[in-house]
């Protein structure tokens, strides 16, 4: 049996069930689907040799008669994707457990859904099937956000949705394009690599692409969607974004927008990571003087994921690898800050700093996990973000060492910023507010132990994690500057 | 062509139906009659058609795929009609003639191989659609409709004929082959009457199709009439034209694909901007399907623009989707303003909470006519940017995937007035007709969404 076909379907299967099932089992089945999808994933990260080959191939003809495949599989830099996916699912699910949602069945429904878009995003070897994930992916993410969200949410979500449908409309202008000038008319990856297009129509397809993924992830300028759409979400609704969606553009500029367009981005690559380091100092002093905590904690999600994209597009081993460990360190990171953020604001009825303080005293064991999440977030040696970070500025710094200086202010602006967030919360004077705070309850203690662990796991050993990917990363660097130099 | 005689003599027994009172066979008959029309043009696919009745029509593949999905967009038309038409007037059974006489004209459009056939087609059809969006004759938009669509339909007709008589005037004769091979044998010697023919062409049926400039008859009309009608008009009525734009320009006209090509490039661009952005502005749900039904003849012609072997599966595809998508979303306004008494958005309000499955419904269908992946409308567009692409239009495609984002601003609209805007409201009476049509229809939408393998590859 197809093992790749399998994990790409079980959430679908799973949320046809959800529906159908009764309320009472609904979080039982909900949690127990998210755990097989992630057995199935340590299943295949058991059974992954980490070699720059493509695994677990799947190909089936889907609508042959426009070359189009249902053709997935699963190299290093999937299988790191798909580790983020099925790992944070079963967390954002458990974290949904003790709050009060309406229409549950709905609610779990859209969240599996999503699931299995996110997994063809990150597995689809045929650009159309690829296309096909990236929208799929959208429309149960608009619902949740949309259905669950706070009070200026229709307004929000319809920017959000217009932003990234616009994105990717010229995307998939960009692959029907391509897949006019392969030989076979075909939209498998691999034609598209082979292609050879000259250098301007290559800066074309560069930008429709770059468009869509910087939206998504998203880069200075076309980031205004993102902290009204994250601040108006239920909290599932932006751990859905922040920790898995906002990679799939991430992932896509590295599986697709440079190894399809390298012309184009030898010619537009350094605007794009200059864009990206202007988004990292631009997020960051706006993350400082933000007093609305979810505000504050999406600024600093654009802060950090400039550093990731400017990483890649810097075009190394060092980029490409810590954009590959960061990418699952920011979504264990923002998941888990996102839902402390979750956990404070339902018990304040607020999202402003200036109205919290000394949440510490009341609150101990949320005090140490939200220190060590928060630890994560700004780098500290022996937590996960900083392998990642650390990785992510020595790929800049080779690239170019002003770059890498400014870049690397995202570490003191990120510590600061983020402090002062802890301090307002945490510490001063408790008021009347805080002063009747509740610790942490059982699921949220299990949530956060959870990335507590991961944190600490990921920081301390990060091997495993960049071993699967390292071998998958060469050989397309390889491929790209092969292409670069011949030129 | 047996599907032809077929309605002909159904249209007749449905007359004599309601001569002797049997109203409750009417819809029965008729959907029995459709049913065998239905399988009599299937049985003639790939019977290597030749011209027949003296050259005069071509029951070709083409004629039979569109055809079909004429006859089955009817088809669930009328299943919605249940108990709609005994609300406006007593003679039931005209209606069913009516529309029915409207199908032979649609079938002989989509299969025409002369031009005489053309114009007597299309005069069949458009003659009883005057009569259809009068026939609440008391009732002055109603009035008005019929009015404008008669005035508007008659000058169109004026330039069709006269483009005939052009077309006439440089190869002496009206039959297709024989035009095409005078163009083909005279590619330096094509009198100036031929293409002046040739725009007048143009004109003509863009007037039928609703493109723009020659659009402005289409939101009155539509408003007018009563929803069905409009229904009729616009799904089965426009894949017709459709059809029949496409089989001219296809057998007759490629070779001169330079000279016509340019103004409908112009038509097509033209009609998606003014059918996009007007219909961002509508309060009303019904004005707002009219607008957006002119947005979506823009991105139909774009596989005459790009004329080539993929045109005909993708206007195929397309009006497939659409029309289907569009019979939803008439329903279901059929429904809410029985219910509310209004077609305006608001009237639509917090409807998922008591209507699910309807709200569902419209929901696939608004993705599908906004062309989100997983439905038909997506595969539609899909086929369409490949179709101009393929001829090299990028500028082209780029405005209507500019378009494609306004559409999605008030295909949302309804989602969110449905989903995120909550409203006190009873139930919305459904029948069982209604929910196999729309259940039926979304089914159909997700299907070629799916798995558009066996709808794609027709000819």
């Amino acid at each position: 049996m197809e093992i790749l076909l399998v994990q790409i379907f079980i959430p679908l299967i799973a949320a046809l069930i959800i529906l159908a099932s009764g309320k009472t089992f609904v979080r039982g089945i909900a949690g127990a689907f998210s755990l097989v999808s992630l057995l199935i994933t340590v299943y295949l990260y058991l059974n992954f040799t980490p070699d720059a080959t493509t695994q677990f191939l799947v190909d089936l003809a889907w609508i042959p008669q426009f070359g189009i495949h249902f053709k997935a599989g699963v190299d290093g830099i999937s299988m790191v994707l798909l580790v983020l996916t099925n790992l944070l699912i079963p967390i954002i699910v458990l974290s949904s457990f003790k709050q009060d949602v309406k229409d549950q069945q709905a609610f779990y429904a859209l969240i599996f859904f999503m699931q299995s878009g996110l997994l063809i995003v990150f597995t689809a070897l045929d650009a159309f099937l690829f296309y096909v994930g990236w929208e799929v992916a959208l429309i149960p993410v608009y619902f949740i956000c949309a259905l669950w969200g706070g009070e200026n949410r229709i307004k929000a979500n319809l920017k959000f949705f217009i932003y990234t449908i616009a994105g990717s409309l010229l995307m998939l202008i960009a692959i029907i394009y391509l897949h006019l000038q392969t030989p076979g008319n075909s939209y498998d990856i691999s034609e598209f690599y082979k292609l050879e297009l000259d250098s301007v129509t290559q800066g074309w397809i560069f930008w429709a692409f770059f468009l869509a993924f910087a939206i998504k992830m998203p880069v200075f300028p076309f980031h205004t969607w993102q902290p009204d759409t994250y601040t108006e979400a239920p909290t599932a609704g932006t751990m859905l974004l922040a920790g898995i969606m906002l990679k799939m553009g991430i992932y896509g500029v590295i599986r697709w927008l440079i190894p399809i367009a390298p012309l184009g981005f030898q010619a537009w690559g350094e605007t794009a990571l200059i864009l990206s380091v202007i988004g990292v100092i631009y997020a960051s002093i706006i993350a400082f003087t933000q007093n609305d905590i979810k505000r504050l904690i999406a600024y600093s999600s654009i802060a950090h994921v400039g550093l990731i994209s400017a990483g890649i597009f810097a075009w190394n081993v060092q980029g490409l690898q810590g954009a590959m460990i960061q990418m699952l360190n920011h979504g264990i990171n923002v998941v888990g800050i996102f839902f402390i953020a979750d956990i404070i604001i339902r018990r304040m009825n607020t999202r402003d700093l200036s109205l919290m303080g000394g949440i510490a005293k009341p609150a101990p064991m949320l005090a140490i996990a939200f220190l060590l999440v928060l630890l994560g977030t700004v780098a500290l040696p022996l937590t996960n973000g900083f392998v990642g970070e650390f990785l992510l500025l020595m790929g800049i710094y080779n690239y170019n060492i002003w770059f890498a200086a400014i870049a690397g202010l995202t570490i003191i602006l990120g510590a600061v910023y983020m402090l002062r967030m802890y301090q307002k919360v945490m510490f001063g004077q408790v008021n009347t507010n805080t002063s009747v705070f509740t610790d942490l309850d059982g699921t949220e203690k299990s949530v956060l132990l959870i990335i507590s662990v991961l944190i600490i796991f990921i920081g301390v050993y990060p091997q495993p994690i960049l071993n699967i990917s390292e071998a998958a990363v060469i050989n397309l660097l390889e491929q790209v500057n092969q292409k670069i130099l011949v030129k | 062509m047996n599907a032809l005689i077929t309605l002909s003599v159904l249209a007749i027994l449905v007359l004599y139906l309601g001569l002797y009172k049997a109203k409750n066979a009417l819809l029965p008959v008729t959907l029995l009659g459709l049913g065998a029309a239905l399988v009599l043009s299937i049985l003639e696919w790939n019977s290597g058609a030749a011209p027949i009745y003296s050259g005069m029509m071509l029951f070709d593949n083409f004629a039979v795929a569109f055809t079909s999905i004429c006859i089955v967009s009817t088809m669930l038309i009328l299943l919605i009609s249940k108990d709609y038409f005994e609300h406006i007037s007593e003679h039931v059974a005209e209606y069913y003639t009516i529309i029915l006489f409207a199908l032979i004209g649609i079938l002989i459009m989509v299969s025409f191989h002369n031009l005489s056939m053309l114009f007597i087609g299309i005069e069949i059809m458009s003659v009883s659609l005057y009569i259809l969006a009068g026939i609440r004759k008391h009732d002055f938009k109603s009035n008005e409709a019929a009015l404008k669509y008669f005035l508007m339909g008659a000058f169109s007709t004026g330039f069709l004929l006269l483009g005939i008589t052009f077309l006439y005037g440089a190869s002496a004769s009206f039959d297709l082959s024989t035009i095409k091979e005078y163009v083909i044998s005279n590619p330096r010697g094509i009198s100036p009457l031929f293409y002046s023919g040739v725009t007048l062409m143009i004109i003509g049926l863009s007037f039928k199709i609703g493109a723009a400039p020659f659009h402005f008859w289409t939101p009155d009309v539509y408003e007018g009439s009563p929803t069905l009608i409009t229904a009729f008009m616009s799904t089965v009525v426009k894949t017709a034209s459709f059809a029949a734009f496409l089989r001219l320009f296809m057998v007759c006209f490629a070779p001169l694909h330079d000279f016509w090509m340019p103004s409908l490039l112009v038509i097509s661009v033209l009609t998606l901007f003014i059918g996009n952005v007007t219909a961002l502005y509508q309060h009303s749900f019904k004005r707002m399907l009219a607008f957006s039904s002119i947005s979506h003849a823009g991105y139909m012609l774009f596989a005459i623009v790009a004329l080539g072997p993929l045109s005909g599966n993708s206007v195929f595809v397309y009006a497939t989707a659409y029309s289907i998508a569009s019979i939803i979303a008439f329903a279901v306004l059929i429904l809410v303003k029985r219910q509310t008494g209004s077609d305006n958005f608001e009237s639509f309000n917090g409807l998922a909470r008591k209507n699910p499955f309807i709200a569902f419904t419209l929901t696939v269908t608004m993705l599908s006519l906004a062309g989100i992946p997983l439905t038909a409308g997506f595969i539609g567009k899909f086929m369409m940017f490949s179709t101009a692409l393929s001829e090299y239009h990028i500028i082209m495609v780029i405005l209507a995937a500019v378009n494609a984002v306004i559409g999605i601003f008030y295909y949302l609209k309804v989602i969110v007035a449905m989903y995120f805007k909550s409203a006190e409201r009873n139930e919305v009476q459904s029948s069982p007709y209604f929910n196999f049509v729309l259940g039926f229809s979304a089914l159909i939408t997700i299907i070629i969404g799916v798995y558009p393998g066996f709808i794609s590859n027709f000819f």
